[in-house]
């Protein structure tokens, strides 16, 4: 699904070039969970964006569902974006002003969905989450954990076939993560591909598949052993 | 255009009651530039939320318009919220996965304003805040100032006759924090009515006038200049 090959990013302060990331050379396939962990600075959210397409390389090689990123005009990375992708922010991100209901409902007013069929859609999500009674209320009448589940609906309600999650749980306490993370589970048993960057070895052992970065490099690559447990 | 009665706004947790609006009695005129200034937890952004109808009042009247809003249903006041209110945060609040372009146009999409108007409304906006190049942009390719005026952008391109600022400037440096007060006594100077929420003396100036809340109650009104 996703192929990297030698991807650099850097900027350019005068005559010097601060590296983010170097020779980053990896490959996702359909269906896996990953890990992106490393430490604060490491360049773990920008390679995350970059498979998002909120950001590009300056250098190398991406190729998404065999499409060449990198080369393609801005209108049909859009698209790809679009159709394929779904996102969730530490900071969930949520519209203050429209309700729990508007709030799922807007990614699909972007993909012109019809009404009736929208509909079905956000009461599928109120329904999975457990949120239906919340439908009418603002977020800031919800918890923390209650908003992030918003969230990922959000992000996830026009079916996307890969979910990029950047530290979901930063701002939840322990119990409102696990419930996140157990979603996630649900979802990547499914079939979704998910991609996440986080600090906590919890939630990456809630995944198949680590990768360590450090000074924009890719350090680690490892499998998740089966029962949660993390080792080379 | 705003006038509240005995407003008042209580939480209730387990057996712990909050009063966060205490008896609150006010009126903003249409074309007023007013500030609402008080130390955290005064009550300040939850009377912004009621006024916005984001939140629903415990207590009191809330006449919009001369209308009483407060105990409407919610889907007559979605509908006023939608036409007449606009809104703008601390932290932008834009989506980071739409672009510049989209963050604008989403509030006409609940609105129904055709495909092709909402086109011109959006290109407007962007050419009026110079940053119509940004406009396939993501927003965290943008600066925090850029940031804002996209949020703003987005609070006035239904053209709303409130609009409703919670600490507009609380994340910017000064240089854009002015920008951004800039842009308000703009949209004020042509029409637009303000109810601001702020920290900062210097912010609230911008207002004609000055309310100043403590432990859910208004203290003080001070009238700064008269306004247009």
């Amino acid at each position: 699904m996703i192929a990297l090959k030698n991807i650099e990013k850097y900027y350019t302060n005068g005559f010097q070039k601060t590296w983010v990331l170097r020779d980053i050379t990896t490959n996702i396939a359909q269906g896996e969970f990953v890990t992106i962990m490393g430490p604060s600075g490491a360049g773990k959210s920008t390679l995350l964006n970059i498979i998002g397409m909120l950001d590009s390389g300056d250098k190398g090689e991406y190729h998404f569902l065999d499409e060449p990123v990198m080369k393609l005009r801005e209108k049909r990375r859009h698209e790809l974006h679009k159709s394929y992708m779904g996102f969730v922010f530490q900071a969930y991100h949520l519209i203050d002003e429209l309700t729990v209901y508007e709030n799922i409902e807007t990614p699909l007013l972007y993909r012109k969905v019809k009404r009736s069929e929208r509909q079905s859609m956000v009461a599928e999500m109120l329904d999975r989450f457990g949120i239906v009674a919340k439908k009418d209320l603002f977020p800031h009448q919800l918890s923390g954990g209650q908003q992030q589940l918003v969230g990922v609906a959000r992000a996830i309600v026009a079916r996307p076939k890969l979910l990029l999650a950047d530290e979901p749980t930063g701002n939840l306490h322990s119990a409102q993560g696990e419930i996140i993370m157990d979603l996630f589970k649900e979802l990547h048993d499914e079939g979704m591909t998910i991609l996440q960057v986080t600090h906590s070895e919890k939630n990456a052992s809630y995944g198949t598949r680590i990768l360590e970065i450090e000074d924009g490099f890719i350090r680690e690559d490892y499998l998740v052993r089966q029962g949660g447990l993390i080792g080379h | 255009m705003i006038k509240t009665v005995d407003l008042a706004k209580v939480y209730q947790t387990d057996e712990v009651e909050t009063t966060a609006l205490n008896q609150v009695n006010i009126e903003i005129k249409e074309g007023e530039f007013v500030s609402v200034m008080g130390p955290s937890g005064c009550g300040k952004s939850t009377l912004l939320n009621v006024l916005g109808m984001i939140d629903n009042p415990s207590g009191g009247e809330y006449f919009f318009n001369g209308e009483e809003v407060g105990h409407l249903s919610e889907r007559k006041r979605s509908n006023i919220r939608k036409h007449n209110l606009g809104f703008v945060f601390q932290s932008f609040n834009l989506i980071d996965e739409l672009t510049v372009f989209e963050n604008i146009e989403l509030p006409m999409l609940y609105t129904k304003v055709p495909t092709s108007d909402r086109k011109k409304r959006v290109e407007e906006l962007l050419e009026g805040m110079n940053i119509m190049h940004r406009r396939n942009h993501f927003p965290q390719q943008l600066s925090g100032g850029q940031q804002q005026r996209v949020a703003v952008a987005r609070a006035i391109v239904n053209r709303p006759k409130v609009i409703l600022a919670d600490e507009p400037t609380g994340n910017l440096d000064s240089a854009n924090g002015d920008e951004v007060m800039k842009l308000l006594t703009e949209l004020n100077a042509s029409g637009t009515t303000i109810l601001m929420v702020t920290h900062s003396q210097y912010c609230a100036e911008f207002g004609n006038r000055i309310i100043r809340m403590l432990d859910g109650q208004v203290v003080t009104e001070n009238v700064v200049k008269q306004y247009l």
